[in-house]
């Protein structure tokens, strides 16, 4: 450790023989960690708040259904699941699209580990959703239904924006898990942050391994943040005069 | 398409090592969590400013980060530091066991936090030092209020282990990508897996959830 060499500026200096530099990679690969995360959770809330919802609902075939969902996402560890839609999925399908996957469709691994942790989130989120809908009173739902409203009137109109506002707390490390489980994506060969990280101190390695660790790491807490602040921000916007939202302060 | 599940088979023995690499990863980081985990929490929840400032920030830092970035770290900040080669098998104990102890840390705080003051209060007035109030009084109550939650974190733990493969640990994941790729058989190999940690982890969680019923009508 004596003999490290300090170099903080080294994410300035040229990849060796490329033309490019360091901090460009990085650039891109927070690219793709932004966007990868963002879509998976525009999918993770979609379908966890459907299948969340559902897990609560009278009938039985359905409810069952959702928690079958839920246990199969929630039991398999993400990067089995990644292995799973990039490597298995194409060889069980039948030829013609299981061609297609692996040889024309458009960016493999984004779209992959998009839909991949889009679906492992929305187990999460699910569970998160019916939590909220659980903690609402039965009196509401029974005032609902008594006001004439059928059950998905009631659903849309008096549970779900109660519930949502209840579960922003958990829903907002559910936000920030997104963009750290995003790094897993890497084992697909998504040139995500955590890869170029890799890639750098690894086969191009400056020697400088702590400089470009310490640089991802502090993008990663930057993100994460950012992510807490916005859903504060939406929590306070949302509040409902009257009631305190999520159990805080 | 023909699968030839009966592969898998041939290989049992090696998957079998890996899976008891990602079971002694998981007991150890657990272990070491909760125990680090209960430290961590006594010093954010005490009134000293400095070693609660300072536990916070392990806390934060931490759970602000993948997991694989941590992994990461450690694979190579460990031998720079150590100047000896250990290996990504040794190298994942420390990581996750430092990693783990900062989630421990909120699940053992919410617990001792869900103690009544009136409790702490009593003990002290019983004439307990703030060591034996904690070790008598507040911890015993305090871990079996978060019992299920310790386990079920254990249960994401094990899932969590098979983050270890990208730097080329043999745990249950990596034993199998290994032979996968060996006997060109992912399809066989990615399914099996996913099967067992299903088996492992949704047991767990069935007997967590039969556990949390039967504390809840005790209490």
């Amino acid at each position: 450790m004596g003999q490290y060499q300090w170099n903080w500026a080294v994410i300035f200096e040229e990849v060796y023989g490329t033309g490019e530099y360091y901090y460009q990679w990085l650039i891109t690969g927070l690219g793709w960690t932004v966007a990868t995360a963002l879509c998976a959770w525009v999918l993770a809330l979609a379908l966890g708040s459907l299948i969340g919802t559902l897990r609560t609902v009278p009938n039985k075939w359905l409810s069952g259904l959702a928690t079958a969902y839920v246990e199969l996402f929630r039991n398999i560890p993400l990067i089995v699941q990644l292995f799973l839609w990039f490597f298995v999925l194409p060889e069980l399908l039948p030829k013609a699209a299981g061609n297609w996957m692996k040889q024309d469709m458009p960016m493999p691994e984004f779209i992959t580990a998009a839909i991949g942790l889009g679906l492992f989130t929305s187990a999460r989120v699910a569970e998160q959703v019916r939590t909220g809908i659980m903690t609402l009173s039965t009196g509401q739902k029974n005032a609902g239904l008594a006001m004439g409203f059928t059950l998905p009137q009631t659903y849309r109109y008096v549970l779900l924006p109660m519930a949502f506002r209840i579960i922003i707390p958990p829903l907002t490390s559910e936000f920030m898990n997104v963009f750290k489980n995003s790094a897993v994506a890497l084992a697909i060969g998504l040139t995500e942050l955590t890869f170029q990280m890799r890639q750098i101190t690894g086969e191009y390695a400056p020697a400088n391994p702590i400089e470009v660790m310490t640089i991802v790491s502090v993008i990663y807490l930057i993100l994460a943040f950012s992510v807490n602040r916005l859903m504060a921000l939406i929590e306070r916007r949302t509040q409902v005069p009257g009631y305190i939202s999520g159990g805080g302060k | 398409m023909n699968f030839d599940f009966a592969a898998v088979a041939n290989s049992a023995d090696f998957l079998w090592q890996g899976f008891q690499y990602s079971l002694s990863l998981t007991a150890f980081a657990t272990c070491f969590g909760i125990l680090f985990g209960t430290l961590l929490a006594m010093a954010r929840l005490s009134s000293i400013k400095p070693l609660n400032m300072l536990a916070s920030t392990y806390v934060n830092l931490f759970r602000s980060v993948p997991l694989l970035l941590v992994i990461f770290w450690f694979y190579i900040l460990v031998p720079l530091i150590s100047g000896v080669q250990v290996g990504a098998e040794k190298s994942a104990y420390i990581t996750f066991a430092i990693f783990e102890a900062a989630y421990f840390c909120e699940i053992i705080r919410a617990g001792i936090q869900s103690i009544p003051k009136g409790q702490v209060a009593a003990g002290y007035a019983m004439g307990f030092t703030y060591g034996q109030n904690m070790r008598f009084v507040i911890l015993p109550q305090a871990f079996r209020n978060v019992v299920p939650l310790l386990l079920t974190q254990t249960i994401i733990l094990f899932q969590d282990t098979s983050l270890v493969y990208v730097v080329g640990a043999t745990d249950l994941l990596g034993a199998a990508s290994k032979v996968a790729s060996r006997d060109y058989i992912p399809v066989e190999m990615y399914v099996s897996v996913a099967v067992i940690y299903f088996i492992v982890s949704f047991t767990l969680s069935r007997l967590v959830k039969r556990l949390h019923a039967k504390i809840a009508v005790i209490r």
